[in-house]
């Protein structure tokens, strides 16, 4: 365990302990979503519409249900009716109702002995559609003509005359923008599109659910956060969430997309019609591609002014994003703060419409709207940059948001640390590398919010002077390990003597799901305010004891002190002599928190990639990478720079080669990873990592959330760097060898 | 009194105004001044918004506290990954 910095004065904060759960995951004793069973189980497969859109006219499970083994089949008809709002949507997206409105949209799910019996079952039921106008392009499904798939969806903040497509519409900006463009020496004005795009989590989505005649039931699952879990499949089956028990799995990856429902319901309803057997649903890698959030696609119109000294005069964006065929999915909320959130600029305009489409209902994905939004914007900023001959970082730097900067979405930031990743990036040794023929640099920052919110913790103190901590954010980006230092470093213990534990909804009050990188940042707050709490009480052991007031103790270093010389004179008492003594002083001792978390701070990022581009067949070899982020304070380095890593490749393989592909009959094209092409380790360079501390005064530690921004800015930093190795600009995701060359080709004419 | 500033297409349902001034002690009572005093609001309160006091965005504490003197910008709710 060694130190990496030794300034802070930390003694486990800011190492780099083995992992709890490394031997776990390297032996095969992690359980998984796919891992769980239970005695009498049945097995659950779903039919899926062939269609992108159509009217079901008939369900006929006749057939199935004649196999022997088949218990139930369920279908929209056994769902409740009379849900609005989002609870609807996700009924909606469960199992369709009156029309099919996406390629693999589910539209009934049968229950059977073994997995091989259902998929046969599912196969004989026979739904009869009537095949309805498509449309899956989100400029397309709001040019006129395109058919309106769901009318009357617009809401409040539709002006009228706008498509019927268009769910939403925001708008929001200050300064004046005509007379910021007016004031600059060079305005551009350009369209980029983003593709949508899956967050490819390597286990597949998975569930075992059991719902009695009573009511009552249980649900083990691969999930982000299960008591949305609980409140979502509750509302879309009628049944009381009290009355329902949900256990998280070890996760095998989410970045957004498993903070929300898709089949588990259906494990739940087939269970309760096949009498309360429990039944298991594991998705294909096909189905979660077809059906479970991609991201939103998106098409942005973007407009720059700056001086020959680089001053950016005035921004002007607007944005059209499609979250698939259900409102309130596409990020356009988070993608137009997220835009010029990097800069100080004196005049902004930022407009957005959300549109549906005949895709599969959107979820969140790492920074949700901030990639698409810095491709649009960072682009733009590294155009300017490239045809006024200047260097990007240093305009970065005298644009760039500062401690008490306006931000572009209105409040005034606190304290941030984007100008620090600016610099860093430009002392580090990648930036000052020579560059070969074909090959090119590209820079570009990144912002994410970053979130609090719902927490509960709680904390035991052993019998042996051990803690064990017990959360509700399931552990996907090392939240175990991070927490477990915090808590020992608060009670002053070593870490291996910290445990800590991801519990079910019953153990807890409630927790969001570890999104919006918060697991470390919330449950982390609340967990040493829950040590905290124990500290207090266990002082107040040793102060009985010891025949003095509570207030003359005080603790350090794992272990209760008379307070000063006053207090009279007593050896320290470990945390492990109070524990060994706790039943005959009063009963077990323990602490608890419980909180809406404020106090999250903007984590900022800087990124600089070289690649070469093979000027004969298009293709884009990233040659080194380098990730400069904000964390704050790094709890566990190695987590954090695994991180920034993670975020970075799945950024890169957004650039480079991840689409979803609609053919004209509006299907998926590419629903398996041989044809959606996620980066694996062979194409990508060690990922180079600076990790900038600039600490969060909202966290006793000072976290801040370090999951998202890495995904940020590698979509313009990667496109910045193939124009500078090819002449040529690359305005649509993904920079595919086909199209790098074919934009190659073009410039030559 | 904090004065609530709206985003632009939000402004229609209030007159115009592009800063509201409301006596609120929390998030909560600021929320239900603005929609009181503009009924327009209520739609856009009710589907959710995130709020940002004096630099610090608040997704969903309704007992947050507002100052006086606070700077108060409306958002759209936000989601993370």
């Amino acid at each position: 365990m060694a130190r990496d910095d030794v300034k802070t004065g930390y003694k486990y904060v800011g190492t780099r302990p083995n992992r709890p759960d490394g031997l776990d995951k390297v032996t095969g004793r992690a359980r998984y979503g796919a891992d769980f069973s239970l005695p009498g189980m049945l097995w659950a497969a779903v039919v899926r519409s062939p269609h992108a859109h159509a009217r079901i006219v008939k369900i006929d499970a006749s057939k199935a249900l004649a196999l022997e083994g088949v218990k139930a089949v369920v279908t929209r008809a056994d769902l409740p009716t009379g849900l609005t709002g989002e609870d609807l949507n996700l009924q909606d997206n469960t199992l369709a109702g009156e029309k099919a409105l996406y390629d693999g949209h589910a539209v009934a799910a049968v229950a059977a002995t073994s997995q091989l019996l259902a998929q046969d079952a599912a196969r004989l039921i026979e739904v009869t559609y009537e095949v309805l106008p498509h449309v899956t392009d989100v400029d397309a499904a709001m040019a006129p003509g395109a058919p309106v798939i769901r009318p009357g969806v617009a809401d409040y903040s539709v002006p009228e005359g706008m498509h019927g497509n268009v769910a939403r519409y925001m708008e929001f900006g200050h300064g004046d923008v005509e007379a910021g463009f007016a004031a600059a020496d060079l305005v551009r004005e350009h369209t980029y599109k983003t593709e949508a795009t899956h967050q490819g989590y390597i286990e597949p989505h998975a569930a075992v659910g059991q719902l009695g005649e009573d009511g009552r039931g249980e649900m083990w699952v691969c999930t982000q956060g299960h008591w949305y879990i609980r409140r979502m499949s509750a509302a879309v089956l009628g049944i009381e969430a009290a009355n329902l028990r949900v256990t998280p799995s070890e996760i095998g990856g989410g970045f957004g997309g498993k903070t929300t429902i898709f089949m588990e319901p259906l494990t739940l309803a087939l269970s309760k019609k096949a009498g309360g057997r429990p039944v298991k649903l594991v998705m294909s890698r096909s189905e979660v591609l077809r059906a479970t959030g991609p991201t939103a696609s998106a098409s942005m119109d973007v407009k720059i002014g700056m001086k020959k000294d680089g001053t950016i005069t005035a921004g002007q964006v607007f944005f059209r994003m499609q979250g698939g065929a259900f409102p309130g999915m596409s990020p356009i909320g988070e993608a137009l703060p997220c835009a010029f959130a990097c800069y100080d600029i004196p005049a902004l305009k930022h407009e957005a419409v959300e549109v549906i489409a005949n895709r599969p209902k959107a979820a969140a994905y790492r920074a949700p709207g901030s990639p698409m939004a810095a491709f649009a914007v960072e682009s733009m900023v590294d155009e300017l940059c490239r045809e006024l001959g200047l260097d990007p970082i240093e305009v970065r730097l005298k644009n760039g948001a500062k401690n008490g900067s306006k931000s572009s979405y209105g409040p005034v930031y606190n304290v941030i640390g984007l100008q620090e990743t600016l610099e860093a990036a430009k002392a580090h040794p990648n930036y000052a590398i020579p560059l070969g023929p074909n090959q090119g640099r590209g820079v570009a920052s990144g912002f994410w919010f970053n979130h609090g919110g719902e927490t509960s913790v709680s904390l035991a103190v052993g019998e042996d002077g051990t803690a064990t901590v017990m959360i509700g954010t399931p552990d996907i980006g090392g939240s175990r390990a991070s927490i477990g230092l915090m808590v020992a470093e608060t009670l002053g213990i070593p870490y291996e003597d910290v445990r800590v534990n991801v519990v079910e909804t019953g153990a807890l009050g409630v927790n969001e799901p570890t999104h919006g990188s918060r697991a470390t940042f919330a449950s982390g707050k609340a967990a040493v305010e829950a040590a905290n709490q124990a500290i207090k009480e266990m002082c107040k052991r040793a102060a009985a004891e010891w025949e003095i007031d509570a207030e003359a103790v005080e603790w350090k270093d794992g272990a209760a002190h008379p307070a000063g010389p006053n207090a009279g004179k007593f050896p320290p008492m470990t945390i492990g002599e109070i524990g060994s003594k706790m039943g005959g002083s009063g009963g077990p001792i323990s602490g608890h928190h419980e909180v809406t978390a404020g106090g999250y701070g903007a984590s900022f990022g800087t990124h600089v990639v070289d690649v070469e581009v093979d000027p004969e067949t298009g293709r884009t070899t990233v040659l080194r990478y380098l990730v400069v982020q904000d964390a704050g304070t790094a709890i566990h380095p190695a987590y954090v720079e695994g991180q920034y890593q993670g975020g970075a490749a799945q950024g890169i393989g957004w650039a480079l080669n991840e689409e979803y592909v609609y053919g004209p009959d509006g299907r998926l094209q590419n629903p398996v990873f041989l044809d959606y092409r996620i980066p694996v380790a062979s194409d990508l360079p060690m990922i180079d990592t600076v990790i900038v501390e600039v600490p969060n005064p909202g966290h006793p530690y000072g976290v801040r959330g370090v999951g998202e921004t890495g995904i940020t800015p590698p979509l313009p930093a990667i496109a910045s760097a193939i124009a500078g190795a090819t002449g040529a600009r690359i305005r649509s995701l993904p920079c595919s060898p086909p199209k790098v060359l074919a934009a190659i080709k073009a410039l030559k004419g | 009194m904090a004065k609530v500033h709206l985003w632009a297409s939000l402004r229609r349902f209030a007159d115009g105004q592009e800063v509201v001034e409301v006596e609120a002690a929390t998030v909560g009572q600021m929320l239900d001044a603005l929609e009181r005093a503009h009924p327009g609001l209520g739609p856009a309160i009710k589907a959710g918004l995130s709020v940002a006091v004096d630099g610090e965005v608040i997704a969903n504490n309704r007992a947050a506290p507002v100052k006086p003197e606070s700077e108060v910008f409306l958002l759209q709710r936000l989601k993370g990954g």
